[in-house]
């Protein structure tokens, strides 16, 4: 059958029009994003450029390098943010994999185990770590009834109380997506191991746990980079003494009112989380799973 | 128990090798739900200090909670500005998620990626940006700002549950539609949408929590008499442990458990 040209030309062009206008739905959306998020990180990227007299200056990220308090402060914010990821990882694996091998029905109601904490409100839970840590909280009185120290132990307003309490919050962050890469791996792999005579442990760290590698980068990518900008819990349970990024962000506006410098560590904030971003998708090929159809 | 000589994997390990497992993962399941619910049974006790089992019951944090005027306000104005979010956040998501889902342009993954931004900047900064470009155009200790503010931050969720929903939908039953002489508007609105409604009020829910639960954009925008109830808990925490907020928090924990049944139930539903 002969396609006449015009016609094919016209149904081309039509489609092209029907394909903008549909485009057109996701307007309000991107003008909502570009409203609370561009325009906002946009001038406070500006903002960091702009001197205490008002000319253009790069003396916030001069004295970034210079000041004591702000290498405390990244440091801070990195040892948080790497423990935190190590113990999620540590802990959430085992939970995730245990998870994994259960048949359907058990897996959705244990689950509820981690979405239930997943969809609490964080003040909750960071108010609750903040009464079981404290000094007369339940957890002190537990190991001081079973003897595992005699007096009362600070486990809160420092690191450890942050660091719990950041594991907390964090674990389903990694056992959600790592759990939703076991399932994908093909049991059939297993047997076949199985069948070719390696004992479980083998065929456990030979196939299954290369296999579930990327679902665990995955999730440690998604703690750490949460870690590095979270600013309630580390407030909240570090009683002023874990100074990350955000906290410190907040005490110069407060304080100083000083936008420039402010702006300055969240520029620096941003641009780590984008290269961490971009330097793990490309080395683990991440990109296809969140977008790609079927 | 005979079932522990049972294989319990394809590699033919039996339950009993697999206790400790079971064990490890039974504790780590009990820490992560115990914080969760231990403010509910605290919240009854009478003691300033919130003991655990509390040596006398009471219902007194709740009437405090009640009776207080700020706390009263504070919570209206989060369901308020929750409800509007998920009025607004809802309907715009629904729409981006589908017209970038259906029309195969050559830019409709990076505009996808583009509406995930308000989930992968760090929350701090764009609750600090906001703050400031609020304050020049006057949107700063508003409802209405609140609402746009946590309407971005929820449209991302929404987009991928309803991406999620469309990916397993058969959209063959739209074309039909359409090639029996409906709109596209009318096809989506009549065949689509009932199919992934179990979706659409999963996000809408999801949405509402968002906003419900948000806390640094609200401590820099809302303030005074738009105080969140996320504010507001905030402030109180910081200074010392209000047992007030015991009571607020089980009535949080009640809320989101309800909310999350009813998620689990659309979603098992549309299976």
């Amino acid at each position: 059958m002969n396609q006449s040209a015009p016609n094919a030309e016209a149904l081309r062009r039509q489609a092209k029009v029907e394909q903008w206008s549909l485009l057109s739905l996701a307007l309000p959306a991107v003008a909502l994003v570009f409203f609370v998020v561009v325009i906002p990180v946009g001038w406070l990227f500006f903002l960091s450029f702009v001197g205490k007299d008002g000319s253009a200056s790069l003396e916030h990220y001069q004295k970034m390098l210079e000041y004591k308090s702000y290498f405390r402060t990244f440091r801070t914010t990195f040892q948080v943010s790497l423990f935190t990821t190590l113990i999620c990882i540590a802990i959430g694996y085992p939970l995730a994999y245990f998870l994994a091998q259960l048949p359907q029905r058990w897996a959705g109601i244990f689950m509820l185990a981690v979405l239930l904490p997943f969809w609490t409100s964080l003040l909750v839970r960071t108010y609750a770590w903040l009464v079981l840590l404290q000094r007369k909280g339940i957890l002190n009185e537990f190991a001081m009834n079973i003897g595992l120290w005699d007096s009362p132990v600070k486990l809160v307003h420092n690191m450890t109380g942050t660091l719990i309490g950041m594991a907390h919050i964090m674990l389903p962050f990694l056992v959600l997506p790592l759990y939703s890469a076991m399932k994908k791996i093909d049991k059939d792999m297993m047997q076949a191991a199985s069948n070719l005579g390696a004992r479980p442990s083998r065929a456990f760290l030979s196939i299954y746990m290369p296999l579930s590698v990327s679902g665990l980068v995955a999730g440690s990518l998604i703690v750490f980079i949460l870690c590095l900008g979270f600013y309630v819990t580390p407030a909240v349970l570090g009683g002023g003494k874990v100074i990350m990024v955000s906290t410190q962000i907040t005490a110069i506006l407060e304080n100083q009112f000083n936008w420039g410098a402010a702006s300055a560590l969240g520029v620096v904030l941003l641009v780590a989380t984008f290269l961490l971003l971009w330097i793990t998708t490309k080395l683990f090929r991440l990109d296809g799973a969140l977008f790609g159809r079927g | 128990m005979s079932w522990l000589s049972n294989p319990a994997s394809e590699t033919q390990v039996t339950h009993r090798q697999r206790v400790w497992l079971y064990v490890l993962a039974t504790v780590i399941m009990l820490l992560l739900v115990i914080p969760t619910l231990i403010v509910i049974p605290m919240s009854f006790s009478d003691s300033q200090y919130l003991e655990f089992p509390p040596e006398t019951w009471s219902t007194r944090w709740y009437e405090t909670y009640i009776n207080s005027a700020k706390w009263m306000r504070s919570t209206w104005v989060s369901v308020r500005v929750g409800v509007f979010t998920m009025l607004l956040a809802t309907p715009i998501g629904i729409m981006a998620a589908y017209a970038l889902f259906v029309s195969g342009h050559r830019y409709a993954r990076s505009i996808f990626m583009f509406l995930l931004t308000p989930m992968i900047v760090p929350v701090i900064l764009i609750a600090v940006g906001v703050f400031y470009f609020f304050g020049k155009v006057q949107l700063n200790n508003s409802l209405f700002g609140l609402v746009l503010a946590h309407s971005a931050l929820a449209v991302p969720l929404v987009m991928i549950i309803i991406t999620a929903a469309l990916k397993s939908y058969d959209l063959d039953q739209e074309r039909v539609a359409r090639s029996l002489g409906a709109t596209r508007a009318k096809a989506f609105f009549v065949i689509t949408l009932p199919q992934i409604k179990f979706s659409v009020i999963t996000a809408s829910l999801l949405s509402f929590l968002t906003s419900f639960d948000e806390v640094i954009v609200s401590i820099f925008v809302s303030g005074g008499q738009t105080a969140t109830l996320t504010k507001q808990m905030f402030s109180s925490l910081r200074d010392y442990i209000d047992p007030t907020i015991a009571a607020i928090s089980t009535i949080l924990v009640a809320i989101t458990t309800v909310l999350l049944l009813l998620v689990q139930l659309a979603s098992s539903r549309e299976k």
